[in-house]
């Protein structure tokens, strides 16, 4: 499986207090729940399906973390944007 | 690999007194039970993936039916809903579901495999809070695996023999669940003195050893094993000649045991005449028959945490008036005192209800978590009220730090006992209620709450660790708790004056209460009630009948004369030493 060239990217900080923890991960999850394929987290070298609350808790990212964000299908690209927002406006929390 | 099982001794803390000598019972080193591995063919991998997916579909709706039941109530309904999500996350319920068609194994060892992988994943990461949310997933994954099993938990609770516990450590909920019956003693390989392993193996009079560092390591389940809880001495897989002095040992303690406690039935009385009441502490209804045969001349202090650990819900009024009805009832007519809901950092309820705080010692707890909390607060005071009809109870208000809170929560006891009149249920308003005076600020304000209470209860521990700033987990200054220090008993004086001028009644909770050479100056101060861990009560008895008031009150003014908790002591030794150093018991 070569996931290597993901169709789009975004950069983002995480900035609220807490980082990524169960319940900011499970509102990422449920967005990526509606995706056509695959969508990825990415911090340096490791990555996280975005679908699992538990690969996203994995990354153990806390505030001030630079974050990117994959997709794999261009048709995705509300479910990146969407993640984007929620993850600059700290989650609403 | 079954080489010649060896006799190892190792050493730990005394945490409870006593000698057991029976089969270990291994509670495995993640909290939760050792599970069984065998082996699924491939014919019926699909029947176990199944059976998996119907464990986690029936945790689903449990989960539903809690988030239903009390939406209001948790304001942190969030959690349980983030705990769904889990419940269908492809690291758990997938990769568990892999497992067991990759590996051919039964779902249970399937998801603990998974479940140790991901813990093990989140303790190398640094971040402490990031650290902690293993909890959410561990939470989920027990869930599952409490279905999994079937109406047999996966707890503690299912032991069906007499066993020794041997675990790394112990929680709160974990000791709530446990089949106590069942237990002879316990083991742990970490815990101090003071750890709740240590609470509850006093109260139920069995031996606890802690502290043992890798206890879990050299044990396996059925292993022969002694505890001896005098020494702190673990010997396992035992040799003849070790298992034969012990026996011995077991029996000499036992008989030991049961002179001093028959000596202890009487009330106690100074030699001067003067009586004392020398109750006891409890944690749990069981412990009534221990505190009764330990001669105790009722309940000083009922704590009622315990009812609340460990779920996500708060018990309502029925349940917790079924247990205080119990404790009444055993106790008649010897008086029962219910401390209202006292959490704190150690004790937290599942986390659905505390939030993380710095500084918990000093944060949302005992009284101020109740007033913020009316409805579950009123709960609690209804079923007091209605066990007050059944025997003689008091309530006693925990950390009351201002006059407005001692006098809300009398406003709402009122409005419970009003609420249970028109209710028509049978209850009892007319019972004493007392404030715990355990912050300083009570101290100073000890003559106005007098007038809204019908007795005071020092609870020690906490005024002390309040009073000299001292938090006595912290090793660096644990050395400086010091109830002797002449800035506590002059505190201790101040609200025993305070309780006579007011004609109030003084009594005091807590360990300072139940150390022998404390006494002396207790009995100078002039408590009328002192309230202790059970198994104090017989050496608390013997030491007030050899004592003579008259001569404790002379003594009290030389301790009030001194300037360094040192020298309080050395005074002490000087004047009572002989009553003192009586050994009751040398191994």
């Amino acid at each position: 499986m070569n996931r290597s060239q993901p169709a789009l990217s975004r950069e983002v900080t995480i900035v609220n207090e807490l980082g990524l923890h169960a319940r900011s991960a499970a509102k990422i999850a449920g967005l990526t729940n509606r995706s056509k394929a695959a969508v990825w987290i990415q911090k340096g070298d490791e990555k996280a399906d975005a679908s699992s609350i538990v690969d996203i808790l994995t990354l153990a990212c806390e505030k001030g973390t630079k974050i990117t964000i994959r997709i794999e299908n261009e048709s995705d690209f509300n479910i990146l944007e969407a993640i984007t927002e929620l993850v600059e406006g700290g989650f609403g929390e | 690999m079954e080489t010649e099982a060896q006799e190892i001794i190792i050493k730990g803390l005394t945490a409870s007194p006593g000698i057991c000598i029976g089969k270990a019972y291994l509670v495995d080193s993640k909290g939760v039970e050792v599970v069984p591995k065998y082996r699924i063919q491939d014919k019926e991998l699909s029947n176990e993936v199944n059976r998996f997916k119907a464990a986690v579909k029936n945790a689903r709706d449990e989960l539903l039916k809690i988030v239903e039941k009390s939406p209001e109530e948790l304001q942190n309904a969030h959690i349980l809903e983030t705990h769904m999500a889990l419940l269908k996350d492809k690291m758990l319920y997938g990769r568990t579901i892999e497992t067991i068609k990759q590996e051919n194994v039964n779902a249970e060892w399937a998801l603990k495999k998974v479940v140790s992988n991901l813990i093990e994943v989140f303790q190398t990461m640094t971040d402490p809070y990031l650290k902690e949310r293993s909890a959410d997933v561990v939470q989920v994954a027990d869930s599952i695996m409490h279905n999994l099993v079937g109406t047999k938990k996966v707890n503690i609770a299912a032991i069906d023999k007499r066993v020794i516990l041997v675990a790394q450590d112990l929680t709160p909920a974990e000791t709530s669940q446990i089949n106590l019956e069942r237990v002879m003693g316990f083991i742990t390989d970490r815990g101090g003195k003071a750890s709740h392993t240590g609470i509850v193996a006093r109260s139920l009079e069995i031996p606890a050893v802690v502290g043992l560092k890798n206890a879990t390591a050299s044990i396996r389940s059925d292993d022969l094993i002694i505890v001896d809880g005098n020494s702190g001495t673990v010997i396992i897989r035992p040799a003849e000649d070790n298992l034969v002095r012990y026996e011995e040992r077991k029996i000499n303690y036992e008989e030991y045991k049961a002179v001093i406690t028959s000596e202890s039935k009487a009330p106690a009385e100074s030699a001067d005449g003067v009586p004392l009441a020398v109750m006891g502490n409890i944690e749990l209804p069981e412990e009534v028959v221990a505190l009764l045969n330990y001669g105790g001349d009722g309940i000083g202090l009922y704590r009622t945490e315990f009812q609340y650990f460990n779920r996500p819900d708060f018990p309502d009024e029925d349940e917790l008036f079924d247990k205080y009805k119990d404790v009444v009832e055993a106790m008649h007519p010897k008086p029962v005192t219910i401390r209202t809901l006292d959490i704190n950092g150690d004790k937290a309820l599942n986390n659905q209800f505390s939030a993380e705080e710095a500084n918990p010692a000093l944060g949302l707890r005992a009284i101020r978590y109740c007033l913020i909390k009316p409805q579950m607060f009123k709960d609690q005071l209804r079923a007091i009220l209605r066990a007050a009809a059944f025997g003689n109870t008091r309530i006693l208000f925990p950390m009351i730090s201002t006059y407005f809170e001692i006098r809300e929560a009398n406003r709402i006891l009122d409005e419970a006992a009003e609420s249970l009149e028109k209710d028509g249920l049978p209850c009892n308003r007319d019972i004493e209620v007392g404030a715990m005076i355990e912050v300083p600020s009570a101290v100073i304000m000890a003559d106005i709450i007098a007038e809204n209470v019908d007795f005071f209860s020092i609870g020690t521990n906490d005024l002390i660790q309040y009073a000299l700033a001292i938090d006595r987990g912290n090793e660096q200054v644990a050395h400086l708790f010091q109830p002797l220090d002449p800035a506590i008993i002059r505190m201790l004086k101040h609200v025993a004056d305070v309780a006579r001028e007011k004609d109030i009644k003084i009594f005091m909770c807590g360990e300072m209460a139940g150390t022998p050479h404390h006494i002396p100056l207790l009995l100078g101060i002039g408590m009328d009630e002192l309230s202790m861990n059970p198994q104090a009560i017989p050496d608390i008895k013997r030491v007030i009948r050899s004592l003579n008031v008259a001569d404790t009150r002379s003594f009290m003014k030389e301790v009030l004369k001194q300037k360094t908790a040192k020298s309080t002591i050395e005074l002490i030794k000087d004047t009572y030493g002989n009553i003192l150093a009586e050994q009751l018991y040398s191994g």
